[in-house]
């Protein structure tokens, strides 16, 4: 038998493994290419845009109501809160004041939009560290707040959100219905997955210290949103500069100690919970306002009812010119962002008057939470890693835009 | 009796312990239930495929219990979401390993045609690069729509022919896309 | 509490600063692209600016100004008293140079990589300027206003039918 002779010299010592743009425990179409020394990752290369649909190019050639299917697609977990950020942005632009009631509405839509986004994180933690039941569970529960946005606006995921100014119509007493059974029957079913996996051994060791964060370099790396609450740092864009109508609301922000994948998982379990009472109060607050009310009286933004435009002369010359774009916008600029699922959800508009938006910019949370990764990732072992990526909540659509 | 509802058999010449019937039958039979997907899932039409594959949808009553993602482990090539042209490379590699017989499904607007995205980095339909043999359209398709694509491919599985992967026209199919 | 800010940056840099506004209630800062570091550095470490958070980086492209065809804009965020702030600046697409702001804020790493990949602008002193979001090969800088939106040699869409 021949004995193997090996080279005097090995040229490298680690392996290549490309973590790649397809693989199941990537969230997401996006590529790590690792060194490896057996088990340990020695250094790693992030490789993104592989699903780059250039909305940012696209957005300077739309009207601003043909864009909301645009930022619905950016975290399409999420859908509606990119919605309304967006429409909230050209409505600080056109100086639009909604009414209190569409705020209250924005807010129940909003919150669970969050309670989705959160369910689908904390789900698909619990099946990287191999726990599949729970994920089940709680998918479940999504196909109720589908249910939900069916009956307000017509599509399950990509949702396409009201109007500037408000909502296209308004709610029903079944989604009424529907978001009242929701907030009957969601607790159970989060507290019987709580139980599942907060105090569970195996969870806790491998989650507790796995790509532990200090705060000081959390800022430093422009964190935001859950990842950098639970390194200590109690920044929430609904609480420091709050939009529609939060500062009306109760609500706590939850914050972790030191960062690491199991002060994240609590982290959003929590705000969960607080997204419930949002809707509670919010619930509450809508039965005290006049009713009917679903959207702010402008009618040089919002087009009037169909009825109207059939019938009626102004309406008609109206819905012309918006959808035309004949009515002047300020040229100006203006950024506004909201709480996404993930972070500072931005938006940075330039017009120049016309009816497409000379540069519009986001700020994605995604993109800007995972540029980190690969240092964070150096000398931890390949399961940690995998653990780490997945708690970090990288939305591909939202990465690369 | 119990209420669930059995496969029909084939046609063919039955007697006292035998059934006799084409073998293509058979085959196409228990091969269009229990194809093995590949979830090639890259943006939103990927979470409408995890709600497919969720309890309230249940695509795994259908024969598809075990998703691989092991190109080599997999009958249908499942493609959902937006493929920009970085990515088309490794779509190509992905179908190459996989071994024959193999189907695909473009699942959403975007694999189909491109979809809303009319730019410049993302191209226009996966037949581009790769042959397919189901559209389903949408954006994002709902679970239902995603089961009847399904369905769609498991008629032709149970009425392809055993030797159509090595005939002709499946030869010059390959290489115009080419792919030997 | 704004205005003493303001004033302070205006007396440190004043021959830098070459316009401020106030666009919506955020002061927007026009200035000068060889200081822009410099007063970077001093929102972030003088102890009454306070500009901790880097909120974002981002590109622009104004072709009809010879000369300032390409701006850089960052956003900077004060957590502690609440405060936003703008600047911009501005440089000639012919030498589209700029310091990177990476020594200041790490996380400006991929903000400058996406924008060069989209414009095109050369972040000197980058550790690693490479295209982000596009395909590696790509020569062109798509988000610039003379490259057009859709792939021209796609063959199944016919452009007359759809207006262009």
């Amino acid at each position: 038998m021949a004995h193997i002779q090996l080279k005097d010299e090995l040229e490298k010592e680690t392996i290549t493994l490309n973590l790649g743009p397809t693989h199941p425990a990537t969230h997401g179409v996006f590529q790590n290419v690792l060194e490896i020394d057996g088990e340990r990752i020695v250094s790693g290369v992030s490789t993104i845009g592989y699903i780059h649909r250039a909305f940012e190019k696209i957005a300077e050639h739309r009207p601003f109501y043909q864009i909301t299917p645009l930022t619905d697609r950016l975290n399409y977990c999420s859908s509606p809160i990119n919605n309304f950020g967006w429409h909230m942005t050209v409505e600080k632009l056109l100086k639009v004041q909604t009414p209190k009631r569409v705020d209250y509405l924005r807010v129940i839509i909003m919150e669970l939009a969050r309670i989705s986004d959160h369910l689908i994180c904390n789900g698909i933690l619990g099946v990287d560290t191999g726990a599949f039941t729970g994920f089940l569970w709680l998918m479940e529960e999504r196909e109720h707040i589908y249910e939900i946005y069916e009956e307000v606006c017509g599509a399950r995921l990509t949702t396409n959100f009201g109007r500037v100014g408000g909502f296209e119509r308004d709610f029903n007493e079944i989604a009424f219905a529907k978001i009242k059974k929701f907030i009957k029957e969601f607790p159970p079913v989060l507290k019987e997955f709580e139980k599942l996996f907060n105090r569970n051994r195996i969870f806790i060791d491998r989650c507790v210290g796995v790509g532990a964060m200090s705060a000081e370099k959390a800022l430093e790396y422009s964190w935001s949103g859950p990842i950098l609450r639970s390194a200590g740092v109690d920044y929430d864009v609904r609480a420091m500069n709050p939009y529609s109508s939060y500062e009306d609301f109760d609500f706590e922000v939850p914050v972790g100690t030191n960062g690491d994948v199991y002060d994240r998982f609590m982290v959003r379990n929590e705000e969960m919970w607080q997204s419930l009472r949002l809707i509670e109060q919010a619930m509450d607050k809508i039965a005290k306002e006049p009713k009917g009310v679903f959207h702010a009286d402008v009618p040089e933004f919002y087009l009037p009812p169909k009825e109207e435009v059939y019938h009626h002369m102004e309406a008609l010359i109206y819905h012309f010119k918006i959808v035309m774009g004949e009515i002047p916008n300020p040229a100006t600029e203006v950024y506004h962002s909201v709480e996404g699922g993930n972070g500072e959800l931005g938006f940075y508009l330039v017009t120049d008057g016309g009816r497409s938006p000379y540069r519009l910019h986001f700020r994605r949370p995604s993109f800007i939470n995972y540029q980190v990764f690969a240092e964070m990732s150096k000398g931890a072992l390949l399961s940690d890693a995998i653990i780490n990526m997945s708690s970090l909540n990288i939305i591909a659509g939202e990465l690369d835009a | 009796m119990n209420e669930v509802k059995l496969v029909e058999a084939p046609e063919g010449i039955q007697g006292a312990g035998f059934f006799a019937t084409a073998l293509d039958k058979v085959v196409g039979l228990a091969r269009s239930h229990s194809l093995w997907p590949l979830p090639f899932a890259t943006s939103c039409c990927g979470i409408e495929f995890m709600a497919t594959m969720g309890a309230h949808y249940d695509f795994s009553r259908f024969g598809s219990e075990r998703p691989s993602f092991s190109p080599r482990q997999a009958d249908l090539l499942m493609v959902m979401g937006t493929i920009a042209k970085k990515m088309g490379p490794v779509l190509r590699q992905v179908y190459i390993q996989m071994a024959e017989p193999r189907w695909v499904i473009a699942v959403g607007a975007c694999a189909s045609s491109g979809g809303i995205f009319d730019t410049y980095s993302v191209m226009q339909g996966i037949d581009e690069v790769i042959p397919v043999d189901v559209y389903v359209p949408g954006c994002p398709p709902r679970p239902e729509a995603i089961i009847d694509g399904f369905n769609r491919i498991q008629d032709l599985v149970k009425s392809e022919s055993l030797r159509r992967r090595d005939s002709q026209e499946y030869k010059d199919l390959l290489a115009r896309y080419g792919i030997q | 509490m704004e205005e003493a800010m303001i004033e302070k940056i205006k007396s440190t840099f004043s021959t830098a600063i070459k316009n401020i506004s106030d666009p919506h209630e955020l002061i927007t800062l026009e200035v000068d692209s060889n200081k822009i570091i410099e007063i970077l550095q001093f929102l972030k470490q003088d102890p009454e600016m306070g500009f901790n958070y880097l909120t974002d980086i981002c590109g622009i492209h104004y072709p009809e100004n010879k000369g300032s065809e390409l701006g850089v804009i960052y956003h900077l965020h004060n957590l502690v008293k609440n405060i936003r702030i703008r600047l911009k600046t501005f440089i000639s697409s012919d030498q589209p140079h700029i310091s990177t702001a990476t020594k200041v804020y790490p996380g400006a790493n991929w903000m400058e990589r996406e924008t060069y990949d989209f414009y095109g602008i050369i972040f000197d002193g980058h550790p690693d300027l490479r295209r982000i979001l596009n395909v590696d090969d790509m020569v062109a800088f798509p988000l610039r206003k003379e490259f057009p939106l859709e792939d021209p040699n796609r063959k199944d869409k016919k452009d007359e039918f759809f207006g262009r």
